[in-house]
């Protein structure tokens, strides 16, 4: 028997042993091996995200702009749907058992999955929710998310707020905090401004049990998050100016860009034609995109305040008188002749009929083409420069301190550079060395291949209020209430141009308040405040000339700059002039004394006669 | 050599045997409470819920602890083939006259409460094997008690598995193979049957012509290495043409197997590819409520798979996920120290015996509760096969509560009378 009890040995290490290996396998498995711990935070938990507000969005008085209603989407997640009575739910929902077949196949399929959830009816009513939320309960699988829906109650500067969307696929794998369906800013200041304006997401975790049913948030709430509520945005715009400018601006291709010079606030931004922003709202968006989407001639997607490049014509010749007197190659009293054109290359550029030769004040004050061309070749051919090049290099140079050929900075997205041409392309254009003043002539009166927004073009006249500096121009003066936010301390810093003499400066606007006073815009007086104003025209290759005009106003202490152009409206004083005229006096004096203006301009319809009519092709038998 | 003056029923007691069996129980309790944790009913003595119910079991288990500690020790002896015999006889007729519950032909119905005889066939045969074997003049060696004894465990097995489909109730009989091993059982069975163990696993996952090859070319090497003579010839071979009937064997009888029981043996073996949500559901959620728990567990009544669901079978087969969950990697190793303490025990006094019945009866008691522990743990993180079979004094369920008290507690009372005689 010896033997066999030996063998107690051998059972026991065989028990032990299986203990043993037990031990270490749940060790494995519980303290090693994580991948337990986050299956059953998939099943147990579910994550129900809470939507912040987002901010609402106020005009320089505090008066709304943007605000939030609420929406609901249904959403469904394939995979937990179970015993689902097709036919009742679709009662529920509304919809045919062929749409349910139809919406089902979409969120099942590729880039939705069963396991992933998706929208299944967008943006219910508040009454829809209601009878739905009662009854859901029944159908696991689906759910209901709330999101906001923006509204403007003014129906006003659709450009310059931009609007919200659903995040796309390339968004959410770049930034996590997106999931696809989110909503997020996709133009204008909801772009500019998304993180302000959204806030943050909240989380919930509530714990279900195998059949999907909530059993309680999931220790108390300790892990939960709250929702933070999106920072409203006090803008700078003046909502009536905006909405009157736009009323002036109607059925006019075109931009205007109002600035109170003396902090960089946008008072008004209009881009015509413009939209209603409540059409990109909701579920009618795609259908009212495309619609806008099909006007080839007016465009009103294309946001022309800062995306569109126009030659600064004669606007640009303010800067050229600056750039002139500053390098000291032209003096206020500097005359130069003009034949109906520039002399010295046979007339060209072309100029319009005028007492000649006048002094600087009166070349402003009649736009003369040929006085600005004999500027810029003094500019140009500067003996102290020795070099064509040099000289070239320090004219751009300057040109581009007033934020010209460069984006000014501005928190509007999506903003265009503009062009001063560049050494090296007259080079590749011309050939190295073969080019000269004579050459590029037309850079001096604002054209060639000189390109300007009409946000640059309000800047520069901003600059020259200001006698050489700027704030950058900005949309957003307070960000929850608060100026001081760091978003907003760009806008703070004062940026100083190549000249800085105020006295060059004071002959300039000398031109322009004599334009006001008895030249090209003597029409457009204000009474009781002198203003300085520029005419112009640019030309345009495509058609009929641009309608220009830059003013500011008033003379001293300027709280207004105003730049606009019209497409295809020929002078400046006819439409550009008298809509920059109304809009100065209505922000400065709150009502308008020109009613005869007003009217004129408001009706004036520059796209719908510039359309081609159909012509009839039908031949009678 | 019996004392004059009867001594007290708690004379001789194992205490230690005893605490760890009172702290498994009502360990037990509370995870059951745990795993079915019910917000409406959270009065653990609420009868309504399993909770409440087991509460009733366990007092029933110790009043019949008592029972047994007051019934006279020779009682096993004298009436163990009765005792068989009676329970067999239950295990035979249950089919015809019990009612069926959930397509289960297994149990007796009293009103609210069920007896599944199956579950006390273990001791029964339990009793039987030990007064078999502590026979003096019977040697397991003999071929004909070696068929006797296998005929006193396969018989129940049968039963139960043919007339009841129990097969985890009816598989624990195979456990008796460590007290056959005890005493004397040749090791060339048990490694047999180990060979064939690994024969049957590698079957299922090696092509079998490549084991047909590797048997034979083992055959061969076999053959250059002892003595060629016709004996040796004839043993080898005949050894290669039943290992490669075994292959051929078990690969036939898969083919030939239900689903549901081809599903079980691919999870285990990791075969193919297992869909967590139906065949290996089960394993699955098993294991992330255990993995879930990390070292020191959610909590008491903090767990969320177990609670809520996802594990099936929470309170019975299952009951070690909410251990696992809720008490982490600690309550668990605990409670696998806890049990093979306990059979550890069981031997160390199985083997202070005098008498061979205690002692057979003994190492009965240790191979069930060794059984399993080993299966139903091995099940839950993947170890081992999913077989329906409860956890020793931990799962809910009065016939099985009853039927290891009853296991035990005769064992205990063998134990206080060890010095009196040699039966």
């Amino acid at each position: 028997m010896n033997q066999l009890s030996e063998r107690k040995y051998i059972i026991a290490g065989v028990i032990i042993l299986i203990g043993l290996i037990y031990i270490f396998r749940l060790f494995y498995i519980q303290v090693i091996d994580d991948s337990y711990k986050l299956d059953a935070r998939n099943q147990a938990f579910r994550y129900n995200t809470e939507f912040p507000v987002r901010g609402y969005i106020y005009d320089r008085n505090n008066k709304l702009l943007v605000y939030n209603e609420a929406a609901y989407d249904l959403m469904v997640l394939p995979k937990k749907i179970k015993n689902l009575d097709t036919m009742d739910f679709c009662n529920l929902v509304g919809i045919t058992k062929d749409v349910f077949i139809r919406k089902m196949k979409k969120a099942v399929q590729a880039p939705n999955s069963p396991r992933k959830q998706s929208i299944f009816e967008k943006q219910l009513s508040p009454k829809e929710y209601a009878s739905l939320q009662e009854r859901l309960y029944r159908f696991p699988g689906f759910y209901v998310q709330s999101r906001t829906l923006r509204k403007y109650p003014k129906r006003i500067a659709a450009h310059m707020l931009g609007y919200i969307g659903e995040a796309s696929k390339e968004t959410t794998e770049k930034d996590p905090y997106y999931n696809e369906g989110d909503y997020l800013g996709i133009s204008g200041i909801e772009k500019t401004y998304e993180k302000a304006l959204r806030g943050k997401k909240g989380m919930h975790i509530m714990m279900v049990d195998v059949h999907n049913r909530e059993k309680g948030s999931y220790m108390n709430g300790l892990y939960d998050t709250m929702a933070i509520p999106g920072k409203p945005l006090t803008s700078t715009i003046d909502g009536d100016l905006q909405e009157y400018a736009e009323l002036l601006m109607q059925n006019k291709i075109g931009s205007v860009v109002a600035i109170d010079p003396s902090t960089g606030e946008i008072l008004s931004i209009v881009t015509s034609p413009t939209y209603d922003p409540n059409l990109f709202v909701g579920r009618a968006r795609n259908k009212n995109y495309g619609l806008l989407s099909q006007d080839s001639i007016g465009k009103p997607l294309f946001n022309r305040s800062t995306m569109a490049s126009y030659p600064p014509g004669s606007t640009f010749k303010l800067i050229m008188a600056l750039i002139g007197l500053h390098e000291g190659v032209l003096t206020p009293n500097t005359r130069y002749p003009c034949a109906r054109g520039y002399p010295p290359l046979g007339g060209r550029p072309k100029c319009h009929p005028h007492p000649s030769p006048q002094d600087l004040v009166g070349a402003i004050g009649t736009s003369c083409n040929s006085y600005f061309s004999f500027v810029f070749k003094s500019v140009i051919d500067d003996k102290k420069y020795h070099d064509t090049y040099k000289a070239y290099a320090n004219w751009r140079d300057i040109a581009t301190s007033f934020c010209l050929g460069t984006k000014t900075g501005s928190d509007l997205a999506n903003e265009l550079r503009g062009n001063v041409p560049s050494i090296k392309y007259y080079d590749k254009v011309f050939g190295k060395g073969s080019w000269k003043a004579s050459t590029v002539i037309s850079l001096g009166i604002g054209q060639a291949e000189m390109g300007i927004t009409p946000l640059q073009n309000a800047n520069l006249v901003a600059i020259i209020a200001n006698k050489g500096w700027y704030y950058t121009p900005h949309i957003v003066k307070a960000i929850g209430g608060n100026p001081n936010d760091t978003l907003l301390d760009r806008f703070k810093v004062k940026h100083n141009t190549m000249i800085t003499d105020t006295n060059i400066y004071n002959e300039v606007i000398k031109g322009m308040a004599r334009a006001v006073e008895g030249g090209t815009a003597g029409a457009l007086k204000i009474e009781g405040i002198p203003y300085g104003a520029k005419t112009g025209t640019a030309q345009n290759p495509h058609g009929k000339d641009h309608s220009v005009f830059v003013c500011f106003a008033p003379l001293e202490n300027p709280k207004i700059a105003v730049g606009i152009l019209i497409e295809n409206a020929g002078f400046g004083s006819t439409w550009a002039g008298p809509i920059a005229r109304l809009m100065m006096e209505k922000y400065l004096k709150g009502k308008i004394t020109r009613p005869d203006l007003e009217k004129r301009m408001i009706e004036g319809d520059l796209i719908h006669k510039a359309k081609p009519k159909p012509v009839e092709t039908k031949k009678r038998p | 050599m019996r004392q004059k003056n009867a001594p007290s029923i708690f004379h001789n007691i194992d205490w230690i045997t005893v605490l760890i069996y009172l702290v498994l129980v009502v360990a037990g309790w509370m995870n059951i409470y745990a795993a079915v944790y019910n917000e409406e009913h959270y009065i653990i003595t609420d009868t309504s819920q399993k909770y409440g119910k087991q509460m009733i079991w366990i007092i029933t288990a110790l009043m019949l602890a008592f029972i047994i500690l007051i019934i006279d020790e020779n009682f096993y002896t004298a009436f163990a083939y009765f005792i068989f015999g009676a329970f067999l006889l239950a295990n035979i007729a249950v089919p015809f006259l019990g009612r069926e519950i959930k397509g289960s032909r297994s149990w007796f119905r009293f009103g609210d409460f069920g007896i599944q005889p199956a579950e006390f066939m273990k001791f029964a045969t339990n009793i039987a094997l030990a007064k078999f074997l502590s026979n003096q003049n019977i040697k397991i060696a003999d071929y004909k008690n070696t068929f006797i004894t296998l005929l006193l465990i396969g018989v129940p097995l049968l039963i139960i598995k043919g007339l009841q489909d129990e097969t985890g109730l009816a598989i624990v009989f195979v456990a008796f193979i460590f007290t056959l091993y005890r005493e004397g059982l040749s090791v060339n069975y048990l490694l047999l049957g180990f060979l064939a163990i690994i024969l049957f696993i590698l079957a299922l996952l090696i092509n079998n012509i490549y084991l047909f090859i590797f048997i034979i070319s083992l055959c061969t090497i076999a053959l250059l290495f002892i003595k060629r003579n016709r004996k040796n010839l004839f043993i080898v071979a005949a050894i290669g043409l039943v290992a490669c009937s075994m292959v051929k064997g078990t690969s036939t009888v898969y083919e030939h197997m239900e689903p549901h029981q081809k599903v079980r043996i691919d999870v285990l073996l990791g075969r193919g590819t297992v869909d967590l949500k139906k065949e290996g559901y089960n394993v699955n959620q098993a294991k992330i409520a255990i993995g879930s728990g990390g070292f020191l567990g959610k909590g008491y009544l903090e767990g969320t798979q177990t609670k809520y669901d996802f594990v099936p079978e929470q309170d019975t087969d299952f009951i070690f996920c909410t251990v696992g969950e809720e008490w982490g990697f600690v309550g668990s190793a605990f409670v696998i120290i806890l049990q093979i303490t306990l059979i550890l025990r069981i031997i160390f006094m199985s083997e202070r015996q005098r008498s061979p019945f205690s002692r057979i009866y003994g190492y009965g008691v240790a191979s069930v509760l060794f059984f399993h522990l080993t299966i139903n743990i091995g099940m839950t993180i993947g170890l081992a096969p999913v077989i329906g079979i409860p956890l020793p004094f931990f799962s809910y369920g009065g016939s099985s509560l009853w039927s290891f008290t009853i296991l035990l507690f005769i064992f205990i009372k063998l134990d206080s009378h060890r010095l009196q005689i040699l039966r």
